[in-house]
């Protein structure tokens, strides 16, 4: 009976033997996509995030600069905390934030790694790096954030963070990830394909704890990284520093611009922000903090605040006059206070006077001659014609719109054009007795300070200007800056127009701000009020100096600091002195602007 | 000549040689599953298991000689000792051993350290050997089956204790071995019938369609010849009790320690949690897999040597084999096992004494489910249980207790010219 059960044992053993072979050609031949999956395993890609650009002052200064930081990784495989209290004391986290973490890795993988403690300063590092052996599961992995030496600049510079879902969509060119790092604002974001450089890929063989365990086929597959270029920027650190040291405690603005090249040599938005609270662990704390501020630190006020331009605006109106021969140096109109308010002086007076004197009712006559010149015999249509004639010759000047600096986020302001009257008054309902406001810089017309600015460099200029910008050269190279910065502009208006309006401003100076003038300096400037309708006035001052050949153009703005001669011409001469002498001879002024009491 | 000389020409040297062929590619696995590119560490360098398994080969080595060296009659007068001291071993392991993992299996002083359950194998086919050897001894008769049994039973019970499941379960390869001495067939068909039931009830979700399915067939089998009142009861009776078996199967597996439960569920569902519980098989299988026809080429896996699989040197083992050597080296390393057990087959056969032919077959038994589990456990065929492949994976207990096992039954086949006239 049992002579044929070891028959059936040998044909149970063969068997055997055919259904692992069977499965296991199933698995090794047929089916091929454990291939793939033992490349993912094993064969790690990893992006080799090349260094971000750094940024110089104009004089070779470090303004930004990368730092390492480093983030704990923890395996939960291998993780083993021991004495918990121990534990959290060492790695400076409580209780509740461990579990979370762990309870996140552990969802994630259980043997790949997670982050445990995010960006971890150098200092926090160099005290836990002895511990980490007697924690296995724990490793550490760098990365790069932004630093600056000096907490200056914030505005201009912009800040890094994690790229957001719009700018990933946006991003066609597939370049980005999540999680990657994008410039968010400022040069940073302007700049970000020149900063951020090449990312190269390696391939390595990991092990199941991504230790690494060399490379891929000899590398023969990797790509290497392009570290980004470092730029020198147009920033002139000592003023930079200088003008906020200045602004500190105040509201406004600071724009200065070597009006020869358009470049900016400082910018100053106050109240500012230490740029390093936007870098590393705390970014997203200290962004909340700052959004959430109601001094709007963040707000960046040079391109972004936009006044009345004031007084300053005369100059303009001058310009434009001189240029269609409706005025000449010798046109004289009465101080007729009936027709808008002045202060007293003497009447009536020439262009020069009118300027120098800020007369208000000056520009009232003068303006209605550039307005009304009997195009038409409607006196409603010839307003209408007037308007947009001048408007043109306005916008020329580089107001009413962005100028284009390589900043996010510039607003342009506005000159009103017939269709603003239009819409407010009806067609034909409107004529120069609505719209005189304008001829003394005031009722609906708006710039920035950044474009003030420009227009001292266009004053400056004798009649050009380069759009503002924020970069000298990349990787040295000047010729590597955009070339909209390196294109002139021409404003319409002859260069010999100029001199009258150059030698009325340095004339100014002595009449409305004596408290800038700087011994032996020649200054030009133009003070203004831009008027507040929620409080005190605008300070505004804007200059150039020295006036024979003007290395500087600057327009400050002090927020509810009253009378431009005060707050904003002080601060502009602080500036000026600083830049061209490299040092302050006036000790009181210094400290006059530093207490910042202006209203008396 | 003394009887007790080695019949150097009577051995079957086609098995010795399959032992060392094994043994020899093992070792160079275990290399493999231990090598570190960046180490640059010899395959006879002693901090790593590789030289450490040379030396567990070489110590094998000494065992053979002396087991081919003794007298063929001291295995079975030791036979019931034997049994008995390793019996006694895996009492005091609980106490005396050391707990790895939870589980305590082994005894002894420093770095030398024996498993008694791995031990007790060998000990348990001479003692059923020995036991079944009587002329009398009739598997086909109940009496006989509860005392065979009963030498099985003590083993398990004990090393269930340790708690080592795996090694619990090889003791019922053993019946094989019944199934040559007479056990009767229905037992097996009806033993078969069970397991698949309970697959299907762990497999299948709705367990109504399987209660329908074990109603037909009691259904079928009571109108099948004569019909009587006791003959309907009984098979009702039945039925119901498998039908409640199935459902209550789920509620066991419930209760089952997590880590048991696991280990079913993920062969029914291998992506259940491909990092967690089902970690092992699907990387296991990602090894293998990824060897495709002809492999990586020695030492160039990346699984196994990069830590993808677990215990890739002991139970894994084969995942090395599979990733390097690919299909190929599988069909040759199971060509090998598949010869070596079908020669055990043969070679019981030709035994004179029913002592020695059931030990062959005890022998045969063991192997043959350790072969077969292992394998299938890590292509995914069945659960993940921790049991060595032999003569493979790196381990003295195992490499030690698997040369015994075998040398032993060679070295009665070589004697068996002495053994006369004792068969029934």
């Amino acid at each position: 009976m049992n002579d044929q059960r070891p028959v059936v044992i040998i044909i149970f053993i063969f068997l055997v033997g055919l259904v692992l072979l069977t499965k296991l050609f199933l698995i090794q031949v047929v089916d091929d996509s454990f291939i793939k999956k033992a490349e993912r395993n094993a064969i790690q890609r990893v992006v080799d995030h090349p260094y971000r650009g750094l940024v110089y002052d104009r004089t070779g200064k470090l303004l930004v600069y990368n730092n390492p930081i480093f983030d704990l990784m923890l395996v939960p495989k291998e993780f083993q905390v021991g004495d918990t209290t121990r534990f959290l004391e060492i790695f400076d986290i409580t209780k509740e934030q461990l579990i979370e973490s762990y309870t996140a890795a552990r969802k994630y993988s259980y043997v790949k790694p997670s982050p445990l403690i995010k960006q971890i300063s150098t200092t926090d590092f160099a005290r836990i790096q002895d511990y980490l052996i007697d924690y296995p599961g724990l490793f550490i992995m760098t990365r790069a954030v932004r630093s600056y030496p000096l907490p200056i600049a914030s505005h201009a510079m912009g800040y890094i963070g994690e790229i957001n879902a719009g700018q990933l969509e946006r991003d066609t060119a597939k370049y980005y990830v999540q999680g990657d790092y994008v410039g968010l604002s400022g040069m940073e974001r302007f700049y970000e394909k020149e900063l951020r450089g090449k990312k190269g890929v390696k391939y390595k063989m990991v092990n199941v704890r991504g230790v690494d365990k060399g490379s891929f086929k000899d590398g023969e597959y990797d790509t290497a990284s392009v570290a980004g270029s470092n730029i020198t920027s147009t920033i002139h650190l000592e003023l930079q520093r200088y003008g906020e040291m200045l602004m500190n405690g105040k509201r406004g603005s600071v724009v200065a611009i070597e009006p020869k090249t358009g470049e900016i040599l400082a910018m100053i938005s106050a109240p500012y922000y230490d740029p390093n609270s936007l870098t590393g662990a705390d970014f997203s704390k200290n962004y909340r903090a700052l959004n959430g501020d109601e001094s709007k630190p963040l707000f960046n006020r040079p391109i972004m605040a936009t006044y009345p331009p004031g007084s300053i605006f005369k100059i303009v109106q001058s310009l434009i006059g001189l240029q269609d021969g409706i005025l000449t140096p010798e046109t004289t109109f009465a101080c007729n206070k009936s027709l808008v308010a002045c202060h007293n002086h003497p009447s009536p007076s020439d262009l020069f006077g009118a300027i120098r004197n800020s007369c208000n009712p000056y520009f009232h006559q003068a303006y209605r001659q550039i307005i009304n010149r009997e195009i038409s015999s409607n006196t409603f249509e010839d307003t209408k014609i007037g308007l947009n004639d001048w408007r043109e010759k306005v916008l020329k000047f580089g107001l009413g719109s962005p100028l284009g600096v390589d900043m996010t986020n510039e607003k342009g302001g506005s000159i009103p054009s017939s269709k603003l009257y239009d819409k407010v008054y009806g067609e034909g309902h409107w004529k120069y007795s609505t719209i005189y406001s304008l001829s003394i810089g005031q009722g609906e017309m708006l710039v920035t300070p950044l474009q003030m600015a420009n227009l001292a460099a266009i004053f400056a200029n004798k009649g050009y200007y380069f759009t503002p910008h924020l970069v000298k050269s990349i990787e040295g190279d000047p010729n590597q800056i955009p070339v909209q910065y390196r294109t002139k502009h021409s404003v319409g208006i002859d260069a010999h127009h100029f001199d009258l309006i150059q030698n009325a401003m340095a004339e100014a100076l002595y009449g409305t701000a004596n408290r800038a003038v700087i011994q032996d300096l020649v200054i030009a400037g133009k003070t203004g009020t831009a008027q507040n309708p929620h409080g005190e006035d605008h300070s505004v001052f804007v200059a150039f100096a020295p006036k024979d050949n003007p290395t500087i153009a600057i327009a400050v703005y002090v927020e509810n600091a009253g009378w431009g001669g005060r707050a904003a011409a002080s601060t502009a001469s602080l500036m000026i002195e600083k830049y061209i002498r490299g040092e302050i001879s006036r000790p009181a002024l210094q400290e006059y602007v530093l207490a910042g009491n202006f209203i008396y | 000549m003394k009887e007790t000389d080695i019949h150097i020409e009577r051995v079957d040297w086609i098995t010795v040689l399959v032992y060392f062929a094994l043994v020899i590619i093992g070792w160079f696995n275990i290399y493999a599953a231990v090598y570190d590119g960046q180490a640059e560490k010899s395959i006879f360098d002693f901090s790593i298991n590789s030289g450490k398994q040379l030396v567990w080969i070489g110590t094998a080595i000494g065992l053979i000689i002396v087991i081919m060296a003794a007298d063929y009659r001291l295995y079975e007068n030791l036979s019931i000792i034997l049994y008995l001291i390793f019996l006694a071993l895996l009492v005091v392991t609980p106490f005396l051993g050391k707990e790895v993992n939870g589980q305590i299996l082994s005894v002894g002083f420093g770095d030398f350290r024996i498993q008694p359950g791995e031990f007790a194998k060998f000990a348990t086919a001479l003692a059923l050997a020995k036991f079944m050897e009587r002329p009398t001894f009739d598997l086909s008769k109940t009496k006989y089956q509860v005392q065979a049994f009963a030498v099985l039973l003590f083993p398990v019970v004990l090393i269930l204790l340790q708690p080592d499941t795996g090694t619990a379960m090889v003791y019922f390869s053993l019946l094989v071995m019944f199934y040559r001495e007479g056990l009767p067939q229905s037992y097996f068909v009806l033993g078969f019938g069970f397991i698949a039931l309970t697959l299907m009830a762990l497999g299948i979700e709705n367990n109504f369609y399987l209660a329908l399915g074990i109603a037909a067939v009691i259904a079928i089998l009571i109108f099948l010849g004569k019909r009587s009142w006791q003959k309907i009861l009984v098979f009702s009776l039945i039925g119901i009790a498998l039908i409640a078996y199935t459902y209550s199967l789920d509620f066991v597996v419930s209760k089952l320690p997590e880590h048991q439960r696991n280990r079913i569920m993920v062969l029914f569902n291998p992506d259940i949690d491909p990092l967690g519980v089902g970690w092992n098989v699907t990387q296991s299988k990602i090894a293998i897999g990824s060897g495709g026809f002809s492999g990586k080429g020695y030492l160039e896996g990346t699984q196994t040597k990069f830590d993808f699989v677990p215990e890739q040197h002991t139970d894994f083992i084969f995942c090395t084999l599979g990733e390097e050597f690919g299909w190929i080296g599988s069909l040759v390393v199971i060509a090998l096992f598949v010869t070596l057990l079908y020669r055990l087959v043969i070679m019981a056969e030709r035994q004179k004494t029913r002592f020695s032919r059931i030990y062959g077959y005890c022998a045969l038994s063991i192997l043959l489910f350790h072969f077969m589990i292992n394998i299938a456990m890590t292509i995914g065929l069945f659960p993940v249980v921790g049991i060595p492949l032999p003569f493979f994976s790196y381990g003295g207990s195992s490499l030690w207790s698997f040369t015994i096992l075998l040398f032993i039954f060679i070295k009665m086949d070589s004697s068996r010219a002495m053994q006369l006239g004792r068969i029934s």
